[in-house]
């Protein structure tokens, strides 16, 4: 108490006076000592911020062109190597696009962060690129697609039922993600990037532990982090159907061999669907009706309930939590310090302060989290439309937003083989 | 079959009419991103928040930390008896190692005129921990601060060290104006 009252007599002497009053006066030297100067090495150069920008563009046109034009799969494992070298450990794992998502929602939330530059090209540009080529950033360019892409070594299909559900995962990751560097509170993503303690060679335990059961994982289930969390796969799942190119496995008539679909470890190809039968047919049409009927419903009760739970979800954010924990030991309802409410009573700072603020930002909270849910119900509800919606595939073909452009399907298909290597292609049953 | 056909080109406009939206979506989007000015951050340490909690040396991707102790020289009073340099309770005031604050002797004391006293930091040792500067911010003026330093740092997206930091001591500043100087004021 005393020290504190010190403090505000200190404050008012350096508020009147223009020089401050240090404990010990800074001495007048004799000798003609000089003060060394402050030692500040400047950041990286930005110059760099321009390399790693053009090594993304090329990386990028070079896995399209492999994939969409060369159709190798050779070419497109050498880049995806030199993308982890340099993505992954040079770079160390940022800047990806995949953690730009937070800084753009960042600077949209909060006030006094602007987006880089170099991080919102990050953003966009695989994007666009998704755009006409498809998922060719996953293909040869990712680094954490890359350190699962080297470990895979004997894929199993994993069923529809585990697939459908599992693959919705990364739409509510991105939304969680989004909410809650929109809000200030953390950049989820980055907090738990799998991969970038190997980059970085160090991290939290949990962390390193999560990353080798990815990746033992990854042995057998292709590439799981891309397919079951990636937020930033969500987005190009949603643009990489609208591609101008995609991939096309045979490269003139399907001979239906079903070599394709199990050389793909990825699921991503669709086989060609039987004669269905009218009765089926209306069926769906009635069930497809009555899900377009409910999913205004669906996301107004996700909404409602993303309210309800906003408290909960507010805790997320340290400012909150501490408020929270300051609160507690004030009422003396929980005993002792921990590390942040320590720091707040040695910063001595006013506890109404604290509490307003954390009041703040839990009312930014509920309408955040609202959407959320609605984002959620909304994920849900048009994935069970897809699912009600029939296409009609002639031959086998790569669904466009879950291929990754892998290559595997070229080199597994036979037509494919007898055009490259200039073969008849009555040989095998596909000419005219 | 013609029936077929129809649908596929149905779906084709659909897709080059959606194509053409995303690509007028991704014009704006680089030109709001354009237009917010090109301002790159880096991590520094708030030195009014910072409360030497330890965490920068053991938090931070890098071992080292690339958090590291700055001596502002001229907030320094140059003591004799600096309390960032001496633990609190010592054999004597030799300068032994057994006397001196820094668990790895990073803090180095060179005469400059009686009865005033240099201190630099040995950056290579220093590992960040911030006892020097729990000492010099209680007892003397301050001039010993923690910052992140920029020749070590990897700029991570969320930093380690901000994610972990108890005060919130961590904030992103202009990388042209990468270093928090400390103002000539008094440090309780």
């Amino acid at each position: 108490m005393m020290k504190r009252w010190l403090l505000v007599i200190l404050g008012a002497v350096v508020a009147t006076a223009t020089w401050g009053a240090e404990n010990f006066p800074p001495p007048e030297f004799t000798g003609g000592y000089q003060f060394p100067p402050m030692n500040v090495p400047p950041p990286r150069a930005a110059v760099f911020a321009y390399l790693d920008m053009a090594v993304l563009v090329a990386a990028l046109g070079l896995a399209s062109y492999f994939a969409l034009r060369l159709r190798s799969r050779r070419h497109l494992f050498w880049l995806t190597l030199f993308s982890l070298g340099y993505f992954g450990f040079y770079r160390r794992g940022c800047v990806c696009p995949v953690g730009a998502i937070q800084n753009t929602a960042m600077a949209l939330g909060v006030p006094g962060y602007t987006l880089p530059f170099v991080v919102g090209f990050f953003l966009l540009v695989p994007l666009l690129f998704a755009l006409f080529a498809g998922r060719t950033f996953c293909a040869g360019v990712c680094p954490l697609g890359a350190a699962q892409e080297v470990v895979l070594l004997r894929p199993v299909r994993v069923p529809a039922w585990l697939e459908q559900p599992l693959s919705l995962i990364p739409f509510f990751y991105l939304g969680l993600a989004v909410l809650l560097a929109y809000l200030g509170s953390g950049f989820l993503i980055c907090r738990y990037d799998p991969f970038v303690a190997f980059f970085r060679l160090g991290g939290t335990t949990g962390i390193v532990i999560f990353g080798v059961a990815l990746l033992g994982l990854g042995t057998v289930v292709g590439r799981p982090y891309c397919r079951y969390l990636c937020p930033y796969g969500a987005l190009l799942r949603l643009i990489a159907p609208l591609s101008k190119w995609q991939v096309k496995i045979t490269p003139t008539e399907c001979i239906k061999c079903h070599l394709c679909a199990d050389a793909c470890p990825y699921g991503a190809i669709k086989p060609p669907t039987p004669e269905e039968e009218p009765v089926r047919r209306r069926e769906g049409k009635t069930r497809l009706g009555l899900l377009l009927l409910a999913l205004p419903a669906m996301i107004a009760l996700g909404a409602g309930l993303g309210w309800r739970v906003s408290g909960l979800l507010a805790r997320v954010d340290p400012t909150v939590s501490l408020a929270e924990r300051v609160w507690l030991q004030q009422q003396g309802l929980a005993l002792g310090t921990t590390a942040a409410s320590e720091a707040f009573y040695k910063q001595g700072r006013a506890y109404e302060e604290l509490y307003a603020q954390a009041a703040g930002i839990r009312q930014r909270f509920a309408p955040a989290t609202a959407a959320l849910g609605g984002w959620v119900a909304l994920v849900l509800g048009v994935r069970l439309i897809g699912l009600s919606l029939r296409r009609h595939r002639l031959e086998y073909e790569a669904d466009p937003a879950a291929c990754l452009a892998c290559g595997r399907c070229y080199a597994a298909c036979p037509v494919e083989h007898a055009r490259v290597q200039g073969l008849p292609l009555e040989l095998i049953g596909a000419g005219p | 079959m013609s029936d077929l056909s129809e649908k596929k080109t149905r779906r084709e406009f659909l897709r080059d009419g959606l194509r053409a939206a995303g690509l007028l979506a991704f014009g704006g989007a680089l030109g709001g991103v354009l237009s917010q000015g090109q301002e790159e951050t880096v991590w520094q340490i708030d030195p009014e928040k910072c409360t030497q909690c330890g965490k920068c040396a053991t938090e931070c991707v890098l071992t080292p930390s690339a958090v590291k102790c700055v001596h502002q020289y001229a907030l320094c009073g140059y003591c004799d008896l600096c309390f960032g340099f001496y633990k609190d309770q010592r054999v004597d005031d030799s300068t032994g190692a057994e006397n001196q604050r820094c668990p790895t002797g990073a803090l180095e004391r060179s005469f400059v005129e009686e009865p005033y006293y240099q201190y630099v930091v040995n950056e290579p040792r220093c590992i960040g921990c911030g006892i020097c500067v729990q000492g010099c911010q209680a007892y003397g003026n301050g001039s010993l601060y923690l910052q992140v330093r920029h020749d070590r740092c990897l700029n991570c997206n969320e930093c380690r060290i901000a994610a972990a930091c108890p005060a919130q001591a961590f904030v992103r500043v202009p990388a042209a104006k990468p270093y928090i100087l400390k103002t000539k004021k008094a440090y309780g």
